[in-house]
């Protein structure tokens, strides 16, 4: 599991390895006890079977412990648990929407400031998808951004959020049930008609991070990739600032942010024609 | 009239009906309908077993290269559903069936003509879902959850619902018939605590049985109503609330997890005395073990759903709550060991599968464990670390029970031995490939892969390469599983004994092998010496 890159991710990470271990170390003596039991007690090298069949001590021994182990397993899980239910102190919130077969950003708040406007479709790359059609013939290694490969996991318009801030995440979605997941953040949280959940993050390192839907959600559930992409704080102000003056240009443009389902206008600078026509 | 047909048959005492469409349709013998279930569930496994392979297929490597991504989702669908309802369960009511009446020594199920309508249900019940596949729009493919709203989407609703409804009937009946016999048909002197741990399992996944289908009923009949007749109860547009399904079908769903866990601890508990030659460890703490489990079983259910969103008492809850099933299941770990320990043991087919089965199980209950553990869950729930944990589970737990069960008794159902040799060569062959199909799966989770996707980043690929090879493997040795049995049957000159295992104790091995048609017209007198847990003092 990856450590990640937020605040909160290390928890996840941590209470896994603490278990892992645990399991190991039980795996260790239960299975070292059942191979030595089997060569010691075959009946080819004479074992004779011993009649016993219970002891209360050894019984109460092996309850008792296995119940001390859960109880520190516990008192570290739940206060992993607490601080993330905790999403109070956040300063900026961000409006995730899952549809068949992309995700909607729409930023509300910023340092207790509304956000208009600022909301765009996020969809699976022109390349990936091209490549994932049904015999293509194109080979997955060669969906490249910079040497890494992204197949699958590259989106035609990232989130962009900055590091070092308290970012709330309220989640919804529009048609069927998704999953948010972004593994470095450490956690996943479903999208729900009707429902709107509520996540934090608090970045830790400017990066690129990756992930992809975790619920079943239909034909394209493999192909509904989040990349999110974290920079620091003054970049991000000054890439929101952009994105306001796009999004509310002096001309008497539509109104084009109201409608979910609509083009967004947000997303026409760069990757209009990218963000249009592709559905798997 | 084909009642008093069979009827006459009981009376002279003469063995199974010579028509063939009398013996085996209308059949009221427990012996006849569990080989009926045996021979489902094995051809059930292989038609569930098929669509894993096209799942494997699709994933050896990145892109997609064999099936479209609809028909990809279809085939997790209908493996699980198949797996589940088809192969897993109704091995378990064969096995009871066949099984229950020779330990207890009673002479039929309590209800015998329930008993074959019960069967009789599963094979229509399947046709009608696997019908769905070959119809216009396709099988469902929403996952054999069925979450809406994206389960109604699909074409098949209507005939999903309904042989889910078959099958729960057929479930209900079933575990009905078992709890009659096991309370109402012991042979006297066979006290609720001398029974074999086989029985207790049975008598107790009887009661989740009972207790959980209904629930599985109705969920899928409000998704009926939703699609169909303009309800709302899980449309948010309507008022409803789609995780209120969740709720609903995990209740159901945990239950049913341990029904399909809890006859395999049974099983196991039978043969690893058996070739250990000492009696099983601390037994009324095995049979306590299993009831709690059951009971733990109902106030977990909210630990498949830690991602929706619950409040956070909730998760606190149903977290703790899941932790105390290690308890219960560890006690019953460390009693096979310990009954393993001083014993004097061979390992012939059934205890290599027992033994594999505790020491994987073992493995599955450890990423149990770690998914339990909510705030690491949200890493990896719904990822194929998820997948990993119950493939091992039920794969290398339930189905590795039966197969075990299936090696224990096949001489005394057919009365010859089967072929050691292959029975020892399926065996390696299965864990040996079962461990390089399911173990990567861990890895890929861990990395991040999420489950029930037909295509993937190259990152992942030499993980699912490896996993793929294993499962081709696997599912070609279970094709040995195959030919031993039917070696076994037909063709073994091996005549079996009466009591085929130097170590095994208890009822059925007083009967002849093969068990004849009838079997405890009479009453047997039971002598405690004879039986497996005869004086219990624990």
């Amino acid at each position: 599991m990856t450590r990640g890159a937020s605040e909160w991710s290390p928890e996840a990470y941590f209470l896994n390895n603490v278990a892992l271990g645990v399991c190991v170390v039980i795996g260790i003596l239960v299975f070292g006890a059942m191979f030595i039991a089997m060569f010691r007690f075959r009946k080819s090298r004479g074992a004779v079977a011993e009649k016993w069949s219970h002891n209360t001590m050894l019984e109460i021994v092996w309850t008792t412990i296995p119940v001390i182990i859960l109880i520190v397993l516990a008192y570290l899980a739940t206060g992993g648990l607490r601080t993330f239910a905790d999403t109070t102190g956040s300063e900026m919130t961000v409006k995730v929407t899952g549809y068949q077969w992309k995700w909607r950003y729409d930023y509300v708040d910023y340092k207790g400031k509304a956000i208009e406007k600022v909301g765009f479709m996020s969809k699976l790359d022109r390349e990936s998808d091209e490549t994932r059609q049904l015999n293509s013939g194109l080979d997955p290694n060669a969906v490249q951004v910079d040497g890494y490969n992204t197949y699958l996991i590259n989106v035609d318009k990232p989130l962009v959020v900055p590091v070092g801030v308290k970012i709330r995440f309220v989640i919804t979605a529009g048609d069927v049930i998704h999953s948010w997941w972004v593994p470095a953040l450490g956690w996943k949280m479903d999208a729900i008609p009707g429902i709107v959940n509520a996540a934090w993050t608090n970045i830790t390192e400017p990066g690129v991070y990756r992930g992809q839907c975790a619920e079943l959600c239909g034909q394209d559930h493999g192909f509904m990739p989040i990349v999110v992409k974290a920079v620091p704080k003054e970049e991000f102000e000054k890439w929101l600032a952009d994105q306001q003056a796009q999004a509310n240009p002096p001309a008497p443009a539509a109104p084009a942010a109201a409608s979910t389902t609509a083009a967004p206008a947000t997303a026409q600078a760069t990757d209009a024609p990218v963000s249009q026509g592709h559905q798997g | 009239m084909a009642h008093d047909a069979t009827h006459d048959h009981h009376d002279d005492h003469h063995g199974a009906p010579s028509n063939f469409f009398v013996r085996w349709c209308m059949s009221t013998n427990h012996k006849d309908i569990g080989t009926l279930y045996l021979v489902f569930s094995l051809l059930m496994f292989f038609i569930g077993g098929s669509f894993a392979m096209v799942i494997r297929a699709e994933l050896f490597k990145p892109g997609l290269q064999l099936v479209q991504p609809y028909f990809f989702n279809e085939m997790t669908t209908m493996h699980a559903l198949v797996m589940i309802f088809g192969a897993v369960m109704p091995a378990f009511v064969g096995l009871g069936n066949w099984m229950i009446p020779l330990m207890i020594g009673a002479p039929d199920m309590a209800l015998p003509r329930m008993n074959n309508l019960s069967f009789w249900i599963l094979p229509f019940a399947f046709a009608l879902l696997l019908s769905t596949l070959f119809l216009p729009g396709g099988g469902p493919a929403g996952g054999w959850t069925m979450y809406p709203p994206l389960s109604l989407q699909g074409d098949s609703v209507a005939y999903l619902v309904f042989a889910v409804h078959l099958m729960g009937i057929s479930s209900i009946m079933g575990a009905i018939n078992i709890i009659a016999t096991i309370l109402n048909m012991r042979a006297p002197g066979m006290d609720l605590l001398k029974m074999p741990v086989f029985v207790w399992s049975w008598l107790i996944t009887a009661f989740l049985l009972i207790a959980v289908m209904p629930v599985l009923a109705g969920a899928v009949t409000m998704l009926l109503t939703d699609k169909y007749f303009g309800t709302s109860f899980f449309n948010a547009a309507g008022g409803g609330d789609p995780v209120l399904f969740q709720h609903i079908f995990w209740f159901f769903g945990h239950p049913e997890v341990y029904i399909m866990i809890l006859p395999a601890f049974g099983l196991v508990s039978e043969i690893i005395p058996t070739f250990a030659r000492k009696p099983i460890f601390g037994y009324k703490a095995m049979v306590f073990a299993i009831a709690s489990i059951a009971f733990l079983s109902f106030i977990v259910w909210a630990h498949h759903m830690f991602a929706v969103g619950l409040p956070l008492g909730g998760e606190i809850f149903f977290m703790y709550a899941t932790m105390l099933i290690a308890v219960p299941t560890g006690v019953k770990v460390f009693n096979w060991v310990s009954t393993m320990w001083g014993g004097s043991m061979t390992f012939e087919t059934p205890m290599l599968f027992a033994i594999a089965f505790v020491i994987l199980f073992t493995i599955g209950g450890f990423s149990g464990l770690m998914l339990a553990l909510a705030p690491a869950d949200f890493q990896y729930h719904d990822s194929y670390f998820v997948v990993a944990h119950f493939h091992y589970v039920l794969v290398t737990g339930a189905i590795f029970a039966i197969i075990a069960g299936t090696y224990y008794w096949l001489p005394k159902w057919t009365g010859h031995m089967y072929s050691e040799f292959w029975g020892k060569m399926h065996f390696w062959n299965s864990v040996v490939w079962v461990n390089v199909l399911f173990f990567p799966q861990h890895f890929l989770g861990l990395a991040g892969m999420p489950r029930r996707i037909p295509d993937y980043n190259v990152a992942f690929a030499n993980f699912n390469m490896i996993s793929s090879i294993g499962g081709f493997l696997f599912g070609a040795s279970q094709l040995i599983f195959v030919g031993v049995i039917i070696h076994a049957v037909w063709f073994s000159k091996k005549k079996a004994l009466d009591r085929v295992w130097e170590g095994a104790k208890g009822l059925e091995w007083t009967v002849p092998s093969p068990a004849p048609f009838h079997t405890f017209e009479l009453p047997p007198v039971i002598h405690d010496e004879e039986l497996a847990h005869g004086h219990v003092e624990d």
